[in-house]
């Protein structure tokens, strides 16, 4: 896959591992500049993890700290799990991204930085007095100080068609060649994309890709970066066929996927809402699948169309974030009542409210098992990687269908906008998704009856004959489904509907222990923390020491042997980007004295977070609040700090 | 799903029986809905349309328990929400004959916003609104169509509020077919009835309804018997609009409102009338006359013809499917960029 040495390089010094950080103003194409490193790495056969970083506003004030994008990937000759902790590299386009991610840059690192913006205005904007760039400040890291903005207009100068603004738009693409020289990489892919994107503006597309390739020329040229010049080999990996895949993209591949598999036509509802929106906009591409997607007028009406279409027949689906969730919970109930199919994803953000709509938390879990009115039980799912989403889409809606209850997904603003490579599997690995609806057998129809093994009931659609009949929101007598008053029916509809959920444990799979059985430490994880606790476990190990991971993904019902799990270890330690919720379900439904290891900060945990938490659990000592040396934030000790 | 083959060529024949179910109708003794009940089963039944390809959708409050009397397929939802699940049922299924219920309170208050969004969608569906200007099943509170100063157990001291009129609503919320009837008018309501169900696109009926409980009289100023032949003017398409006992009294245009006009007097003609035009694209005057209120205008303010929404959201899926072939899974899972690990 890797490509021969460039011209001029004698050796590139092989690693096994790398952090790469692109930083700069949200309009300074920094997301796209991330996209394509990632994929040109998967391409070279690199496992990675990625983490996207962007401001809720689109053009957030130029030059400004919060106005700074960034985007992180890891990559790696091996299995890696997280993002990275510390980048080996950074890419700085002004000085508020310098400003904002320098300190993360580990000693000696390579930094990269445009000088163009070094000016006092933008100087003054990121709170430097002298220019960083002059004085020493940043001795401690190998500096590139580059004029990237200005080699990039220079090698468009012969370009009539594009504007200066455009010309100077194309640094990303130089900055871009630079990375795909320092680590030896093919061009190819970045060129194919551009001249995709931009087809109908040649000119554009002619820039962009001068510019990647000046870029990728500069450095080939300097001898300065010979001491940059590395090699990461591929990642031993399972044979097959790859991508790289983001958790969006995947979850609405694995709805059409499900479309498919079932025959039943995909209703997508769902009103715009970040970070959710993506998958709205790559199920609309869709349409030669027969999927209908509705945009409706609110989150509302979003969630009661999809109950509407599920009554109809369609595989039914809504699409939210926190915010989007509260407001969907009246229709669910309605779901749940009437007990018809549907799918909600809840791509988590920061909350409460608006809270931090474009970073990810995980702080929605309580709320999915309990926002409702009423007796209300759900089927609640919980993807642990980007690419799971695929799989845990098409496993969202067979247990909707098959056992007649609203299914919730719990995704997260990281795995949403997080990519990895994807062996995609053949249509023949995909699980069977068999449907079928209730027909007239001449017998009086009972919209209520139930199959004896799921206690699910029949799905009657309108337009067959002889099964008309009236379901709705008010209590339904046992099998006829007609409005019902009487206490004793309406407590047993309860269990019924709550009995329903629960034995959707007997159609999942086992909770699955990693690492060292016989280790004194369990730690048990949900959602997109898997790959920091991987991370950090396997750290543990290669220091000696045993350790024990669980990784929930079915979070209600919660796996048959998930008790006797818990039980098997002495300490159980729940790492959570909230303030301990799956901990609070694990105690009060287990007693087990489960340890909490939590943070807020809007970000992922970092491996090495993880492994702190873990350590000081064995040692004994306090656990401490993630990024700092403070004790671990709570609710009885949050004026200390 | 399954697919409803039904062809207008063989119109089946059902009466009213076939379409009524086996609940007991529950509304209060007196109540104008039962006159509404039995008025559209007829309507129904004379459609010629299997039954199973009906679905009744309503949302909260008294006329939303609708659906339970009629043998279809029905869908008793939450307050407000019907036009958002009957878009969902209709989208997913274009071939059903989705019939939404709903109230003053129910569609005009909480549920205000899916309704204007339903009509302006021009989703194929038809909408009932009973109004009686009063919350019924929480027992006597105004609603957003109560007069102002109603006295009702939740303003002891009369209700502050402008009220909305529904007809001017759905007028300025683009809706294609907009007509108003009342409880007691059972063969115009029916007439109404039949020329909704015949439109193709959003329906939308105000249907003034009396509340014996809570509002008893709630029109009477309009459709009693000894008032009625002044108070009403019956909007008949292509003709003058004229109203009145011996029909002598007409609507007239005068700068930018209507008037009422007395026929002979102060040379007033027939030839000065407004003239009904049902087709006009022009929701303008047909809103003028919404807006009117001794008298008041009954019968259908607005017909016309464009596409519908859940048409246009299907073919832009034949469209597709046209331009790209049939979606191919495994293309889809793959993307645009592969790469091979041996």
């Amino acid at each position: 896959m890797q490509k021969p040495l460039a011209p001029g390089v004698q050796e590139r010094k092989r690693l096994e591992h790398v952090t790469v950080r692109f930083a700069g103003d949200s309009g300074d194409g920094v997301q796209i500049t991330g996209d394509q490193f990632t994929n040109t790495t998967a391409i070279a056969g690199n496992d990675l993890a990625t983490l996207p970083d962007y401001p809720a506003e689109i053009r957030a004030p130029a030059g400004t700290l919060p106005g700074v994008s960034g985007f992180q990937i890891q990559f790696a000759a091996t299995d890696i799990y997280t993002p990275g902790d510390q980048p080996d590299v950074l890419v700085a386009f002004n000085p508020a991204a310098l400003k904002v991610h320098v300190n993360d840059l580990v000693q000696n690192g390579v930094l990269i930085v445009d000088t163009k913006k070094f000016d006092k205005i933008n100087m003054a904007k990121a709170g430097y007095a002298t220019n960083p760039l002059e004085d020493s400040s940043l001795s401690n890291y190998r500096l590139f100080s580059e004029p990237i903005t200005d080699m990039t207009m220079r090698s468009l100068q012969g370009l009539e068609s594009v504007s200066a603004r455009e010309k100077e738009r194309c640094k990303n693409f130089f900055a871009l060649g630079m990375a795909y020289w320092i680590f030896n990489r093919d061009l190819g892919p970045s060129l194919r994309w551009i001249q995709d994107k931009f087809k109908k503006s040649p000119g554009i597309a002619e820039a962009c890709q001068t510019a990647l390739k000046a870029g990728y020329n500069y450095c080939d040229m300097t001898d300065a970066f010979q001491a940059v010049a590395y090699e990461i080999p591929a990642a031993p990996t399972k044979p097959g066929l790859y991508r790289n895949i983001s958790g969006n993209q995947a979850l609405a591949t694995g709805l059409v996927a499900a479309s498919v598999r079932s025959g039943l036509k995909l209703f997508y509802g769902a009103y715009p809402i970040t970070p959710a929106s993506d998958i709205l906009h790559e199920l609309a591409k869709h349409k030669n699948f027969g999927v209908i997607t509705f945009q409706a007028e609110d989150e509302i009406a979003a969630m009661a169309a999809v109950v509407g279409a599920a009554f109809s027949g369609a595989l039914s689906v809504a699409g939210t974030a926190g915010p989007g969730l509260a407001l969907k919970s009246e229709a669910m109930s309605l779901a749940i009542m009437t007990e018809l199919p549907v799918v909600v994803i809840d791509v988590q953000r920061g909350g409460p409210s608006t809270g931090l709509p474009t970073k990810t938390e995980q702080a929605d879990l309580l709320f999915a098992m309990y926002g409702r009115h009423g007796e209300s039980p759900v089927a609640i799912l919980a993807p642990a990687t980007p690419a799971e989403n695929f799989l845990f889409a098409i496993e969202a809606c067979r247990l909707a269908v098959r056992h007649m209850t609203p299914v919730i997904l719990l995704s997260d603003g990281y795995l949403a906008n997080g990519s990895e490579p994807w062996r995609i599997p053949e249509l023949s690995e995909l699980p069977e998704m068999k449907t079928e609806f209730a027909h007239a057998n001449g017998k009086e129809f009972m919209p209520y009856a139930r199959d004896e093994k799921t206690l699910s009931r029949p799905w009657a659609v309108p337009g067959t004959p002889g099964l008309e009949h009236r379901i709705g929101g008010l209590e339904s007598r046992e099998l006829t489904g007609d409005v019902s008053y009487d206490p004793h029916n309406h407590e047993r509809m309860c269990v019924l509907r709550a009995a329903k959920v629960a034995r959707i444990a007997e159609d999942i799979p086992p909770l699955e222990v990693m690492g060292d059985e016989d280790a004194e430490v369990l730690v048990i994880g949900w959602g997109s923390t898997y790959g920091a606790i991987r991370s950090a476990c396997r750290r543990v190990q290669e220091a000696g020491r045993k350790v024990a991971q669980a990784h929930l993904r079915y979070l209600n019902p919660l796996p048959r042997n998930t008790e006797q799990v818990l039980k098997r270890y002495k300490k159980v330690i729940c790492p959570e980007i909230n303030l301990g919720q799956l901990s609070h379900l694990l105690r009060g439904r287990f007693l087990v004295d489960v340890i909490p290891l939590n943070k807020m900060q809007g970000s992922p945990f970092t491996g090495r977070e993880v492994l702190e938490g873990i350590e000081a659990v064995m040692e004994g000592r306090p656990v401490r609040q993630p990024g700092s040396d403070r004790p671990f934030l709570t609710t009885s000790n949050y004026s200390e700090g | 799903m399954p697919a409803i083959t039904a062809s207008k060529a063989e119109k089946q024949k059902f009466t009213k029986a076939d379409f009524q179910s086996n609940q007991e109708v529950r509304w209060c003794p007196g109540c104008g809905d039962y006159a509404i009940l039995t008025g559209a089963l007829q309507v129904f039944a004379g459609l010629g349309i299997p039954r199973e390809n009906f679905v009744m959708v309503s949302g909260i409050g008294c006329s939303s328990r609708f659906p339970y009397y009629v043998n279809t397929y029905g869908f008793h939802t939450i307050h407000g929400r019907a036009p958002a699940v009957a878009t969902g049922v209709k989208l997913a299924n274009p071939e059903l004959q989705v019939w939404v219920i709903t109230g003053d309170g129910d569609g005009m208050s909480i549920g205000g916003n899916h309704l204007m969004h339903a009509l302006r969608r021009n989703l194929d569906i038809k909408i009932l609104m009973f109004n009686n200007r009063i919350y019924g099943l929480t027992k006597g509170q105004y609603s957003p169509t109560s007069e102002y100063g109603k006295v009702t157990k939740s303003t002891p001291f009369g209700s502050v509020d402008q009220p909305v009129n529904p007809v001017s609503f759905a007028l300025a919320s683009e809706a294609t077919f907009v007509a108003r009837t009342a409880d007691i008018y059972l063969p115009h309501l029916q007439s109404v009835l039949n020329r909704a169900a015949e439109h193709k696109g959003v329906a939308f009926i105000e249907i003034l309804q009396n509340c014996v409980i809570f509002n008893d009289g709630a029109f009477k100023d309009v459709t009693e018997r000894s008032i009625r032949d002044d108070e009403n003017v019956l909007l008949e398409d292509g003709k003058p609009m004229i109203f009145g006992k011996g029909r002598k009294k007409g609507l007239r245009l005068k700068g930018l409102s209507v008037e009422s006009v007395e026929l002979g007097q102060d040379g007033v003609t027939e030839k000065d009338l407004l003239v009904h035009d049902q087709r006009a694209e022009d929701q303008t005057l047909a809103y003028m006359l919404s807006r009117l209120d001794h008298p008041t205008v009954m019968g259908i303010f607005r017909d016309v013809t464009r596409p519908s929404f859940e048409r246009r959201a299907h073919e832009q899926v034949q469209n597709a499917k046209e331009r790209y072939g049939e979606g191919d899974l495994l293309d889809l899972i793959r993307g645009k960029e592969t790469w091979t690990i041996k």
